[in-house]
Order: C-alpha cells, then sequence, then structure tokens
C-alpha cells in the first residue's frame, strides 16, 4: 500500500492510445487522451458511443477486451505506472484499489450464482471475508440501499429488478473499498426516477468513504450534475476537459457545443412547430374520405387490462395493468404517454395496436372500435396503424436483408409488383435519410441509430396514418436520438402523421409531443399539454418525474 | 420442485404403456409363426401345437394377448425365452454389463470431452482449437464400425495393449476399448459443445464483471465461465446416456460383448416377442428416466428455470 497522498493525482492517464486488431485492420480506438483525478474527486468522461470512453476507463482496470492493447502513453495509479503491469498486479489491485460499477445491470450479474455469492466471492478474492463475512456480505448489499439485504442475498439475480440488480453491482463495486470506483454508464439503462435514486444514493456513498469516481457517461447533463470535472471525448480523442460547469456554460469545441444542444436533459422545446400541409393531405394515396385534420383519429375508452398472475397449485392473483383509461390523440399531432416501467404505458400501446385484448373498454380507430372488429378488419387497420419498437436489435430480423425487412410489410398487404415495391424501398430510405446502397445489407451491419431507421422506415412502408413509437429512441445515444426525433417531427410535418409516443424520459417528450398523459399504477394520473405539464405540473408523482431529469437543476 | 419430479414420474405411465403396446403390436405384426420357429421348422403334431399355442396365449385376439401380458408385467413376470429361460433372468445378466460399458464410455466422453472443449475454447483460433476441431470432425464422420476394427485391430491386436474381444462375465478391464469406441463420437460432440459454450460465455458481462472483482483468472474460469457452459452439455450427455445403453449393438457386436444391444439383435433374429418387449420396454423406461434426470439436473444448473 502506498502512502495517501492528497496533492497527487489519483489516477492519471497520459498520451494514451488504445488500438484494437480487427480481421479489417488496426482500429485507433484512443488516441492522445489525457485526464487525472484527484483522491475522492469524481470526473465524468462524456461522449457518444465509439467515442472511447469506456475504452479508456477499461484500460485503467486492465479490462480492454482481447484484441486491444495499450499502444502508447500512460496510465498512472497512486504514483505506480500500471500501464503494461503483470496479471498478478492488476489482479491485487482490482476489487480493492479499483472497483467497477458495469453499465447493463441486466447482463453483468452472473445468473446462475446467488447474489450473496457474487458479494461473497468479491470479499474473498480481495482477503476481506473473515469469519463473519455472510453479515458482512448483507451489510455491503444494505449500504447500497437494498432492503432486506440478509434474505435478498440469497436470491437470484432474475429475481431482482433492474435497479436492484444496479444496487447490487455497486455493492459489489464498493465492498472492498475501493480508492477509485469506474461507473460505465451505471444507469443509463434504467428510469429516470430510479436512475436518480441510484445516482443519489452512489454519490452519497462515495463521498462517505472517500472514492475517486470516474464516471463514464453519454448524457452532459448528468455529467455535470454529478461530477467536478467533465472529460469530453470524440472520436477517441479528448476534445475538451474542464469544471463541469464550465463546460456546460462555454463549450469551446464544435462537438461540446453539438452535444450540450442536443443533450435531452437540457433542451427546453418542443422541436419545430408542424402543421399538417394541406398539399400533402391532398396527395396522399387511398386516404379515406371522411379524415381531416384534427379529428380525434385514436379514442381510448375506459380501456383495461387485467393479468392473471399464476401462483403456486393453480390458484392466481389479478394484477390491473391498465385501470380505466381514457384518451383521444388528435390527427397529426404528437401525444405522449409516460410513466416509469411497470406503469402500463407499454400495455396502452399494445392494446391500440391491437396485440393484445383489452379486458375492458374500446379503442376507436377513425370512429370504428377496433377491439370488436373481425380479422379482416384488423388486417386494414394494422396498415393505418404501425409500430416502431424500442430495441432497433431486437425488431429487425437479422436473417433478412433490409430490402426484405421494408418490403416485407408491402407484399403482405399485396401492394405494387416487384419493380414498384423496389422503387418504394428506395424512396422510404431517402425518408430515413439511408443511401439506397444499405437495402442490400444485414441488420448486424447496422448502428443502432440506423437500424432505428430502418424500423421508421418499414413503419411507414404502408402509408400509415398513426405510429405507436414504444421507447423508440430510448436505446439510443444523445446525438442519434436527437436526429431520429428530428427525422420522426420532419416526417410528421411532411407526411401528415400522428403519433403516439410511449416513453419513459419527460425530456424526450418534451421534443416531441403537443400532449401528455402521465400514467402511474395503470392510471392516467395527470393528461394536459405538454407546456402544461412542464411549466404547472399538478401531480407530486409527475414533479418527481420532471426533477429526476438529469440537470434539471443546472439550466443555464 | 418435488412436485415437478412427482408429476414426471406419472408421465412415465402412459409413455411406457405407449412404448409397449407399439412394441407389442410390432412384433404382433411381424410375418411368420412363433410356434413353428419354436420347434425349429420341425413339423408338430396338432395338439402340441394347440398346446403351445394357448400356453402362449396366441390362441387369443391382440388385444387379449397384450392386457395378458401387462398382467404378468405387474407380477414382474416378463415371459420366458422359447429355450425356457425366464426374460428376467436374461435381461438381469445382460443389463449389468451394457450399463457398466455405457458408464465407462460417458464418463470418458464427460471428462476428456469437457476438458478439451474447455481448453479450445479459451483459446479460439490457436494449434490447439483447430487440432481439436479437425480430429472431432474427422471422429464425427467416419462410422463406429470402422472406428472400432481399427481400433480392435491396432490396440487388440498388433499392441496387444487390451483384449480385443470381451470375455464372458465382461470385466471392467476388458470393456475399457469398447468403451473408448463407444464414446468416440460423443467425445466428439461433447468437445464441439463445451468449445462453443465456452466462446459465447467467456465474452459475457458477468465474466468482465467477475475479473473486475479481482478475482483470479482461474476462479473467473472455473466458477464464471465453465460453470455456465455446463449447461447445454450435461443436457447432451445425460440424453446420450439413454442412447449409449440402447444403442451399443455395433460395438457390442465388435467386441463380442454379451450386453442388452447383442441380445436384442438375437431375439429380433428369432422373433421372440418376450423378450424383445421387454428389453425394448426396459430401453424405453431407462430413456425416460433419463431425460428426468436431464430435467432436474437443468434446474439446479439453471436457477432460472424453475417448475410450475
Amino acid at each position: 500500500m502506498s502512502t495517501f497522498d492528497a496533492d497527487r493525482p489519483l489516477l492519471e492517464i497520459k498520451d494514451l492510445a488504445i488500438t484494437f486488431n480487427t480481421p479489417e485492420g488496426p482500429v485507433y480506438a484512443v488516441r492522445n487522451a489525457h485526464l487525472s483525478i484527484m483522491p475522492g474527486e469524481t470526473v465524468a468522461i462524456v461522449g457518444e458511443s465509439g467515442s472511447g470512453k469506456s475504452t479508456t476507463a477499461l484500460s485503467a482496470i486492465g479490462l480492454l477486451p482481447g484484441n486491444g492493447k495499450v499502444t502508447g502513453g500512460q496510465i498512472i495509479f497512486d504514483g505506480e505506472d500500471i500501464t503494461n503491469v503483470s496479471d498478478k498486479r492488476i489482479i491485487e489491485l482490482r476489487g480493492n484499489s479499483i472497483g467497477m460499477v458495469p453499465q447493463d445491470p441486466m447482463s453483468n450479474l452472473n445468473p446462475v450464482w446467488k447474489i450473496g455469492f457474487q458479494v461473497k466471492e468479491t470479499l474473498k478474492a480481495n482477503g476481506l471475508a473473515g469469519d463473519n463475512a455472510k453479515e458482512r456480505v448483507a451489510e455491503v448489499l444494505a449500504e447500497a440501499g437494498l432492503p432486506n439485504a440478509a434474505t435478498r442475498a440469497n436470491q437470484y439475480p432474475h429475481e431482482f429488478s433492474g435497479g436492484m440488480r444496479q444496487r447490487a453491482l455497486i455493492a459489489i463495486g464498493l465492498a472492498c473499498r475501493p480508492r477509485l470506483l469506474i461507473a460505465d454508464e451505471p444507469t443509463s439503462a434504467l428510469d429516470v426516477t430510479v436512475q436518480q435514486q441510484i445516482l443519489d444514493h452512489l454519490e452519497r456513498l462515495t463521498t462517505e468513504l472517500g472514492t475517486a469516481v470516474l464516471l463514464i457517461t453519454h448524457d452532459l447533463g448528468l455529467a455535470a450534475e454529478r461530477a467536478e470535472k467533465v472529460v469530453v471525448m470524440y472520436k477517441g480523442q479528448v476534445v475538451e476537459s474542464g469544471p463541469a460547469l464550465e463546460i456546460l456554460r462555454n463549450p469551446k469545441h464544435p462537438y461540446t457545443q453539438r452535444l450540450v444542444a442536443s443533450a435531452p436533459s437540457l433542451a427546453s422545446k418542443r422541436l419545430q412547430t408542424h402543421s399538417l400541409n394541406e398539399a400533402v393531405e391532398a396527395n396522399a394515396v387511398e386516404k379515406p374520405v371522411h379524415s381531416k385534420a384534427g379529428d380525434d383519429v385514436l379514442e381510448i375508452k375506459n380501456l383495461t387490462k387485467v393479468f392473471k398472475l399464476r401462483k403456486s397449485l393453480g390458484k392466481s392473483i389479478d394484477f390491473t395493468a391498465v385501470d380505466d383509461v381514457t384518451f383521444s390523440v388528435k390527427r397529426g399531432t404528437t401525444t405522449a404517454i409516460v410513466g416509469e416501467s411497470g406503469s402500463g404505458k407499454s400495455t396502452v400501446a399494445q392494446m391500440v395496436l391491437n396485440l393484445l385484448k383489452p379486458t375492458a373498454g374500446t379503442i376507436s380507430f377513425d370512429g370504428m372500435v377496433m377491439n370488436e372488429q373481425p380479422e379482416s378488419e384488423l388486417f386494414k387497420f394494422r396498415r393505418r396503424v404501425q409500430p416502431i419498437f424500442q430495441d432497433p436489435y431486437g425488431s429487425l430480423d437479422p436473417m433478412y436483408s433490409i430490402y426484405r425487412t421494408i418490403e416485407e410489410p408491402l407484399r403482405i398487404h399485396g401492394m405494387g409488383d416487384s419493380k414498384s415495391r423496389q422503387n418504394r424501398v428506395k424512396e422510404l430510405l431517402s425518408h430515413v435519410s439511408m443511401p439506397s446502397s444499405t437495402m442490400y445489407r444485414f441488420p448486424n451491419e447496422l448502428s443502432g441509430g440506423q437500424r432505428q431507421r430502418i424500423a421508421i422506415a418499414r413503419a411507414l412502408a404502408l402509408q400509415p396514418e398513426v405510429i405507436i413509437c414504444d421507447e423508440a429512441v430510448s436505446a439510443l445515444d444523445v446525438l442519434v436520438q436527437a436526429q431520429i426525433l428530428n427525422l420522426l417531427n420532419e416526417l410528421q410535418k411532411n407526411l401528415g402523421l400522428t403519433y403516439l409516443f410511449i416513453t419513459h424520459d419527460l425530456a424526450v417528450v418534451r421534443q416531441i409531443a403537443d400532449d401528455v398523459c402521465v400514467m402511474q399504477h395503470g392510471k392516467i394520473v395527470e393528461h394536459s399539454s405538454t407546456d402544461e405539464v412542464f411549466n404547472n405540473p399538478q401531480q407530486e408523482y409527475t414533479r418527481n418525474l420532471l426533477g429526476a431529469i438529469p440537470g434539471a437543476t443546472l439550466l443555464i | 420442485m418435488i412436485r415437478f419430479t412427482l408429476l414426471r414420474f406419472l408421465q412415465l405411465i402412459p409413455v411406457f404403456l405407449g412404448a409397449t403396446l407399439l412394441v407389442y403390436f410390432l412384433v404382433f405384426a411381424t410375418p411368420g409363426n412363433p410356434i413353428a420357429a419354436l420347434s425349429g421348422g420341425k413339423p408338430m403334431s396338432p395338439a402340441v401345437e394347440a398346446a403351445l399355442t394357448a400356453q402362449y396365449n396366441l390362441d387369443k385376439p391382440f388385444w387379449m394377448q397384450y392386457l395378458l401380458y401387462l398382467k404378468n408385467l405387474l407380477s414382474f413376470d416378463l415371459g420366458e425365452t422359447f429355450s425356457g429361460q425366464p426374460v428376467s433372468d436374461v435381461i438381469g445378466r445382460a443389463f449389468p454389463v451394457t450399463a457398466r460399458l455405457a458408464i465407462m464410455a460417458l464418463v470418458f466422453e464427460a471428462f476428456f470431452g469437457i476438458i478439451f472443449g474447455v481448453i479450445a475454447g479459451l483459446r479460439k483460433g490457436k494449434l490447439f482449437d483447430s487440432t481439436v476441431l479437425i480430429a472431432s470432425l474427422i471422429v464425427i464422420a467416419v462410422p463406429t464400425f470402422v472406428l472400432g476394427f481399427i481400433l480392435q485391430f491396432v490396440v487388440g491386436v498388433k499392441l496387444a495393449w487390451a483384449k480385443p474381444t470381451v470375455s464372458p462375465g465382461a470385466p471392467w478391464s476388458d470393456l475399457i476399448l469398447p468403451a473408448l469406441v463407444l464414446g468416440l463420437v460423443s467425445l466428439a460432440y461433447v468437445i464441439r459443445l463445451t468449445r462453443t459454450s465456452v466462446i459465447e460465455n467467456k465474452n459475457a458481462d458477468y465474466v468482465r464483471t467477475a475479473t473486475a472483482k479481482g478475482l483470479s483468472r482461474r476462479r473467473v474460469v472455473v466458477v464464471h465461465i465453465v460453470r455456465n457452459s455446463m449447461i447445454p452439455v450435461v443436457t447432451f450427455l445425460g440424453a446420450d446416456l439413454g442412447s449409449l445403453m440402447g444403442g451399443a449393438i455395433v460395438t457390442e457386436g465388435i467386441f463380442n460383448v454379451p450386453g442388452v444391444g447383442n441380445l436384442l439383435y438375437l431375439s429380433i433374429l428369432k422373433g421372440e416377442t418376450p423378450t424383445v418387449v421387454a428389453v425394448v420396454s426396459v430401453l424405453v423406461l431407462v430413456f425416460v428416466l433419463a431425460n428426468l434426470v436431464v430435467d432436474l439436473l437443468y434446474a439446479w444448473l439453471d436457477p432460472r428455470i424453475r417448475y410450475a
């Protein structure tokens, strides 16, 4: 153990270069990266995915993937050069000197071992599991904010919610009292309100323990709120670094300026006003005669969904996921449904899409009660109401080329011949700003943002009137998110689309929605215009959601 | 878990009934008169033939015969072979031999299959991995009777490291060579399955997290990579035990092992209904039990799986 020295940086990265060897040749993931963290300080690295922020942080704990290598510069931890240190030494440092909280709580706990076991082996590996290891495990779990820690330690990861798992991972990261904690997007997979609780807890805990934190995030607002210093990375290089508020208020590098401009947590306006374009209305193919701008294209009345949850031995209990929900959506506008996970918002979306049968209530589309129509009517309905789902990785068939993906709905609905369909696919690709050569590629060759564009193109293929976006941008990076939201807005203006936008992120709502329904425990607790909800929230719950937007408190 | 196990045991009943009925019917429908086969094709007085037909219930309709067979089965009477020995005795002699053979083969393929598979998976693309992959491909491609004869000739005859055939009574030491031959193909599958599973798991996020905790490489490999990679492998091994028991006919033939495979083969040739039905029923039982064990192991290996 080296001596504590308050004037010396705990971690110093100088001129760091990291290269990945890929079959296509070397990829220079990080170049000339600099950063330093003083003991007890919180430093955030901000950048989009692929910027090298995680790679830089992981190199400090020797966790680069197999084909990655530090090819230049130095990593100095507490005065010791650990750039090319032996495996033995880095294993000694991991856990008790440098801890880590990873990004995705769903995949970072081993599903086959109990939570307690996974905490205990951390203590054991670092020689901290004495005779009372079991009590110690419960202590660190409780410390990380896990209720009933002693009992819950006996459960498996799949019995935990995402937030609970992240608490367990925080417990693991801090169990051996490291002097530096690397937190790699510790909350981006979680709901905003849970995110806030977890970050608050992490902040309190690391302050108490005097742990320095290297926080990796794509959200500048979150970084500015949580860290003293911010390092902005772009394409493998540090483009700007300095005190957090300084960077936020006075970004110098053009990339940082873009980042500040598009941070959802900091944006404060609806992207652009839109009016239903008369010309579009006139040109639209096969529009029903009676549809006109401003009528309620979707009317949801007393919608209720009760799930039967199976208990042991044939007993079941009723769980009301959606409880007497009533709202309507005006043609050509965007209505957002906001709430935490479990609030029933996605269940509403599924029922509106007629993918799930409501227990009670009606869904009217263009004056017709859809949930009572025969299959043949539903087929026509599906053509006019299309979904875009959250996960662009899961919603595209990996075995289908992009062409086949976009063409499939056209083929199913018997629209045009193969020649005209091909033209239509090209046209759709240009709608979503993708080159037409994309149609020969497969989903795995595209980035998350590009895939979501394809999903949008597929949804647009049938010229629908309504698009249901179920967390359509939640899985995307801020910059990509901003691009997609802009695209959706643009399409709405040009094609007169109506959106029902399901999200947990109020920051996104502000950018896209005209009306907002706030859902809690299956009920709509607040329903009014976006400005009204943001400026004058009526419910405690809405205020909590608003307060949970990172960076909300440091408006500039 | 207990409830699940009980339910699965109850499921055994219809499976067993269905299997015996099917096999009984197939043998019943086989052309040829079993009584004539019994007398070795020599002429027989009508009185004797009638008596024998009545003795074996062959004068009764199919359903009667089957029900009578089941009735005897309940009192553990599996009937007699044509030479007059109780079928239960014959199976009792052959079954332990095959069980020994199958277990040795299983241990062999599990032990070496997992070790080679794990090393190959951890060193994907390196020399060891490529060698193992090619070798296992050859083993899968070459039929058992070729491999069996080559090994019998080289190891048994030329090098004389082991007896080329198995002596009566089939002691453990004589069964080593046949067990190797029997387990070789499955070994290749176990290696490949383990390797794929390890490659999939070694890049999992939780493995990186385990490394970040400060665990030794060895512990990361054993506790986090190998443990998780065993789920498909154990499933395969369990199901394979069933096939090893029943599918040893070729190997038992080559090495002259007095096991179940040999017995079944000879009784089918002779058209001995009681023996064929009894042997197949026992094998069905083994298969079903092996599958039950796999299901239970599965739940134990992967706590996310729970039976309701």
